[in-house]
């Protein structure tokens, strides 16, 4: 590499001696602006937490996760059906996306990985990554509640799956590509075949990786609002079945935000507590356990 | 990635004949790869499917009218579509000179190590925050913030055309500064990633040659990582402009046309937020048709952002 393409003729001054102490303030300067502008962003952040902790903690006990929303006016009750509610459509996405995605890793990382269908499945999972999360919404609502006729818990775990699948699927790969290539060539010179090599040491070895993706992923899914806002839309009683409106933590943040009670406005602020609490220990969580391995 | 392929079948056995049995679970794995092509043609399919009606009554006008009356079955975008345009646009330019700055930040060692992976945490929860949560903590902090000082900005620069008109709180500008929040861990994350690519015998030679820490990193580090960093600000244009919940609760939504940030607008992902639930014959259709536009639109910025991205990371490896 020589050197003309490394530093710009024009860019260092050619006499050092009259121009050094600018050249140092600007460089002490440039670098106290760089430090002042990151922890500028300290203060939203900070200003976030504060709120949600400040706002969302003295309506916390267990009234809270036991009761209904109240009725408009009223000053007591919990969300506790949205808590029953999200996790039923998380599950359903999870039961739709999970094995899907973990299947599809494996076929693109460990059958086929110069296939044209591995190329396609990568480059599709990267687009569906990169469309807005409401399109889920508006897809689940197209396929789901138009046909069935009725806004339904399916429809936004439906919604959710399509948001988690490509996260899923990705990590799933990243962790499959992190157990080194020796294991199963080991594992073929003592005669396994290509079933028992994933099952007995593929997967045990990416199993910690693939976990920490999908519950990262899970974690997400539980605050996105978008997919089920008018899919699974909203109800104040108990879920009964899975076809019929169903009411979430999201959904319940979005809807009393912008109520005129303060006691719904404060039940928001709550809901937003339980779900940055679930967000950020998941967080916690992956950075504690997930520490690659091979690298 | 992963490397060679593992199917090769051993071609014969010294004891007993091999039999290759059907490989299920090879046919399940295939299955679900396909699946998973077959679900964005789904996707892409069904929303087509649904607009068809809008787009064959309303076809390109839809695009360019500026009315969005749903009880009079006129249904035109282009406010909305501006609206969407301006909000991500100002959000980039809020969220670069922070997200920069906090990637060459962690890139560099001007604090040390334990406070740099402080910050990376702080940036990663940015990320991690549900988006109503920031629409929640919008309306409470930003909209009155905005409502106060944006009342001020529009008496004293009035004349100038994007801060004239009466101030409101939820506006334009208080779902871009939202915004900015919300896309600045897609600018760190990717921006540091192509200035700690850069090899680290480019910033040796320019110390060499006698330069400042600064001259290095603007001379010649940026620049080496300018195409990743070009790449970021795409793939969070794109996400910006997908974002849904923060900007319906913040932007107002108002299909007038206006010049000034501090007034409402609207956009694409939270029209249909807004109006979904409740729309009924030709305005889901019309609903649908605006979802087209959206995904194409965001497929178009995000397929440009990988591909810039993905010549990035050729061009660092020809470096080495």
């Amino acid at each position: 590499m020589s050197c003309r393409t490394a530093a710009p003729q024009n860019f260092f001054t050619q006499d050092g001696t009259k121009t050094s102490v600018l050249r140092l303030f600007r460089n002490r300067f440039l670098t106290g602006l760089c430090i002042a502008l990151s922890l500028l962003t300290l203060v939203p952040l900070f200003s976030i937490i504060m709120l949600v902790v400040k706002n969302g903690f003295p309506l916390v006990s267990v009234a809270l996760f036991t009761q209904l929303p109240p009725p408009p006016g009223l000053e007591e009750g919990g969300f506790a059906n949205a808590i029953v509610g999200t996790f039923i459509m998380v599950g359903i996405a999870i039961v739709l996306a999970v094995p899907l995605g973990i299947l599809g890793a494996i076929y693109i990382n460990e059958y086929a990985p110069t296939s044209r269908l591995s190329a396609a499945v990568r480059f599709v999972a990267k687009l569906l990554t990169g469309i807005p999360s409401i399109i889920c919404g508006v897809f689940a609502f197209a396929a789901v509640v138009m046909t069935m006729g009725c806004f339904s818990a399916f429809a936004g775990g439906v919604a959710l799956s399509i948001l988690i699948l490509p996260t899923i699927l990705l990590t799933a790969e990243q962790a499959l590509m992190g157990v080194p290539y020796a294991y199963r060539e080991a594992s073929f010179g003592l005669g396994a075949t290509p079933f028992q090599t994933i099952f007995r040491i593929v997967l045990p070895d990416a199993l910690p990786a693939i976990m920490t993706g999908v519950m990262l992923s899970v974690a997400r899914a539980a605050g996105e609002t978008a997919p089920v806002l008018f899919t699974a839309l909203f109800s104040a009683n108990w879920i009964q079945s899975l076809t019929e409106p169903t009411a979430s933590l999201s959904v319940l943040i979005y809807n009393f935000a912008a109520l005129p009670f303060d006691y719904h406005v404060k039940m928001a602020w709550s809901a937003s507590l339980v779900l940055v609490a679930l967000v950020t220990l998941t967080n916690i969580l992956a950075q504690i356990f997930f520490a690659p391995k091979h690298r | 990635m992963g490397g060679k392929s593992i199917t090769t079948e051993p071609k014969g056995s010294l004891t007993r004949e091999y039999r290759p049995r059907p490989d299920l679970f090879r046919a399940a794995c295939w299955l679900a790869s396909t699946l998973t092509v077959a679900l964005l043609v789904f996707i892409l399919g069904e929303i087509l499917y649904k607009a068809w009606p809008a787009i064959h009554q309303f076809g390109f006008g839809f695009l360019s009218g500026i009315q969005w009356s749903p009880n009079r079955g006129v249904f035109g975008v282009l406010p909305v579509l501006i609206g969407t345009a301006a909000s991500s646009l100002l959000a980039l330019l809020f969220a670069l000179p922070l997200g920069l700055s906090i990637a060459i930040f962690l890139s560099e060692n001007f604090l040390p190590q334990p406070i740099r992976q402080l910050i990376r945490f702080v940036v990663e929860m940015l990320a991690a925050i549900p988006s109503v949560v920031y629409g929640l903590w919008g309306i409470f902090v930003v909209v009155p913030l905005v409502q106060q000082y944006g009342a001020v900005i529009a008496e004293k620069f009035g004349f100038i055309a994007i801060f004239s008109g009466p101030a409101y709180g939820n506006s334009l500008l208080t779902a871009s500064l939202v915004l900015a929040l919300m896309v600045l861990p897609t600018i760190t994350a990717i921006s540091r990633n192509s200035l700690v690519a850069v090899p680290p015998t480019l910033r040796e030679g320019s110390y060499a040659l006698g330069a400042t820490r600064w001259e290095t990193i603007l001379g010649v580090i940026l620049p080496t990582a300018a195409p990743g960093i070009v790449a970021s600000t795409i793939l969070a244009f794109g996400r910006a402009m997908g974002e849904t919940m923060a900007v319906a609760m913040l932007i107002g939504n108002s299909q007038r046309l206006s010049w000034s940030l501090l007034a409402p607008s609207n956009t694409l992902s939270a029209l249909l937020a807004n109006q979904f639930a409740e729309a009924e014959g030709i305005q889901v259709s019309a609903l649908m048709y605006a979802a087209v536009v959206l995904v194409i639109m965001s497929l178009c910025v995000n397929v440009t952002g990988e591909a810039v991205l993905r010549r990035t990371q050729r061009s660092v490896v020809g470096l080495k």
